[in-house]
């Protein structure tokens, strides 16, 4: 197989799911090749680095290439496939990645899967492995349809081999104006609690059920002396702040203690919290994923244990 | 306006007897979550700036949630009455025939369905299409022929683009604050054209060959009634020196 890994870059930092598709490359690849594709302005350093996991790195470079724009990149990443081509493009499960691999799938007539966990290679037939239902359960996909583009979840492909390939720097060139312009970047908002700094947080869910009923993570969080956060479900009804969000496109955290109330444990949210000290996660569902990532768990109604828990803490501090 | 009726993740999900389908008695379906937010920015777009609302859904039996945004306010429904199972390229190819012949200027999705979370539908229809995209989006401002966006990147950070119409924006959930259906909606929503388009579902690209629990390591759950439990909890606390 010919597997291409499509390296990822912001703010001059090569993003490490860069390499984790460079792992999965060679896992899978069998007598064919691990090939990276670095686009960028001054990306040489980058190639460098990606060289050391690949068969082959590829530099695309140009002025215009300085930031991520679907439009030129998939202009350019056309160009290199009409001559170079691929039988697996891999894409990290990101902000990027996921606008890219559908887009390149359609345009390269091929297939698509994202956010997969498990890349299985035989007799060069592909079956992939994803969750659905943000975790309850998985599927094996079998794909029936080469090239395919698939979107790959961080963090599962840490480790690999050295290769010390060779690197290739091309002389491909944005052929379009893109259709979408970039205006800028937006730092994220600084609120008055940086619960990344928190040696205690107590989190709520979805299963809070009410804006009204923070109130009581509130008092649960004052008596252990920790802070509120939220899962995206209550940051967007607007329950918290956002800077309160804990998740992929929010905080990571790593407190002494994690307090999951009502939390399902949706991959976006796990990833932000799941190297707490400990985690202790109450949900009325004894299937919600979160007691999969949980140290202790509880499955039951949060609002019988949490009053309860209030109650005894307030007696043994007098 | 792109719209799914999903199953409900808060439901318990069974496996079919044939490990490779859903037992879809103990499912519960409703309006896919994301799209609330979409259909929700589709008629704040419509009631600032004039136009009309078209929502598409795929599905056997997705009239419900066609039905649930015409009673939000969309002004008519298509429907491809087709199961296209776990295959999204199917999904954006029915659409892509469905709406052949409509002229408009935005089409706006969800990011992903809460059912199957593959956040692919939307971009496959631009693909398809040849349209300019954005995904992830978390404001939308048109101006004058073009449309500017907000996108929701990694760790709280967003990236401001600007979009010629017409293009495909999938939406962000927390963008706005979706209405309520109201009775009035609701007897409106009866008198609304609610089409069904027949297309032809294409080759599959991805074929399910088992669905089962993931192999996950499970959390020591504490067991008995509240204070039994809430006792342990205090033990485990105390012994890592929390309290």
């Amino acid at each position: 197989m010919r597997v291409f890994a499509i390296a990822e870059h912001r703010f001059g930092e090569l993003n490490s799911i860069s390499f984790e598709l460079l792992h999965l490359a060679n896992s899978i690849k069998g007598s064919g090749t691990s090939e990276a594709v670095i686009i960028g302005r001054d990306v040489a350093g980058f190639a460098r680095e990606l060289v050391r996991h690949a068969d082959k790195v590829w530099v695309i470079s140009d002025e215009s290439l300085e930031n991520y724009n679907p439009d030129l990149y998939i202009d350019v990443l056309l160009q290199l496939f009409r001559i170079e081509t691929p039988d697996i493009v891999l894409i990290g499960h990101t902000s990027q990645g996921c606008e890219l691999a559908p887009y390149l799938a359609v345009k390269l007539g091929g297939s698509v899967a994202t956010d997969v966990v498990g890349v299985n290679v035989s007799n060069d037939a592909v079956t992939v492995s994803r969750y659905i239902f943000q975790g309850k359960l998985m599927v094996d996909l079998k794909i029936t349809k080469l090239p395919c583009v698939l979107t790959i979840r961080q963090g599962v492909f840490k480790e690999g081999p050295e290769v010390n390939g060779e690197v290739i720097n091309t002389d491909i060139k944005p052929s379009r104006s893109p259709a979408r312009s970039f205006v800028k970047f937006i730092k994220p908002e600084v609120g008055e609690v940086d619960i990344s700094q928190a040696d205690v947080i107590v989190a709520v869910g979805r299963g809070i059920g009410d804006a009204s009923n923070i109130k009581l993570a509130e008092e649960l969080a004052q008596i252990l002396g920790g802070v509120v956060a939220g899962s995206r479900p209550v940051i967007d009804s607007g329950w918290l702040p956002k800077d309160r969000q804990v998740g992929i496109s929010g905080k990571t955290v790593k407190p002494k203690l994690y307090l999951a109330l009502g939390i399902s444990g949706a991959f976006q949210h796990v990833i932000g919290m799941k190297d707490s000290d400990l985690i202790i996660a109450v949900n009325k569902d004894p299937e919600a994923p979160i007691f999969g990532v949980a140290h202790y768990g509880i499955a039951s109604d949060l609002f019988e244990i949490v009053p309860l828990l209030i109650k005894k803490l307030k007696e043994i501090r007098g | 306006m792109l719209v799914k009726h999903a199953a409900s993740t808060e439901a318990e999900i069974r496996i079919g007897t044939d490990g490779k389908s859903l037992d879809t008695r103990g499912l519960e379906f409703e309006i896919n979550d994301w799209d609330r937010y979409a259909v929700e920015e589709a008629l704040r777009i419509k009631e600032a700036h004039g136009g009309e609302v078209v929502v598409v859904g795929v599905g056997i039996d997705c009239d419900p949630t066609l039905r649930k945004c015409l009673a939000m306010g969309a002004d008519r429904a298509i429907k491809v009455p087709i199961d296209t199972g776990m295959d999204p390229y199917l999904t954006a190819k029915a659409i892509k025939e469905a709406i052949k012949g409509e002229k408009f200027d935005l089409i706006l999705a969800g990011v992903m369905s809460q059912d199957l979370n593959y956040s692919l539908v939307g971009v496959l229809l631009a693909a398809m299409l040849d349209l300019p995209f954005a995904t992830a989006v978390t404001s939308v401002k048109i101006e004058d022929g073009k449309v500017r966006v907000l996108r929701e990147l990694e760790g709280g950070y967003q990236e401001e683009d600007v979009l010629p119409l017409p293009c495909l924006l999938t939406v962000q959930s927390g963008i706005n604050e979706p209405r309520y259906v109201s009775i009035m909606g609701i007897k409106r929503a009866r008198t609304k054209e609610l089409r069904e388009v027949k297309v032809t579902l294409g080759e599959p690209t991805l074929v399910v060959e088992r669905i089962y629990h993931p192999p996950i390591k499970k959390a020591e759950m504490l067991e008995g009634d509240a204070p039994k439990i809430v006792d342990q909890l205090i033990e485990i606390l105390k012994s890592r020196g929390l309290i």
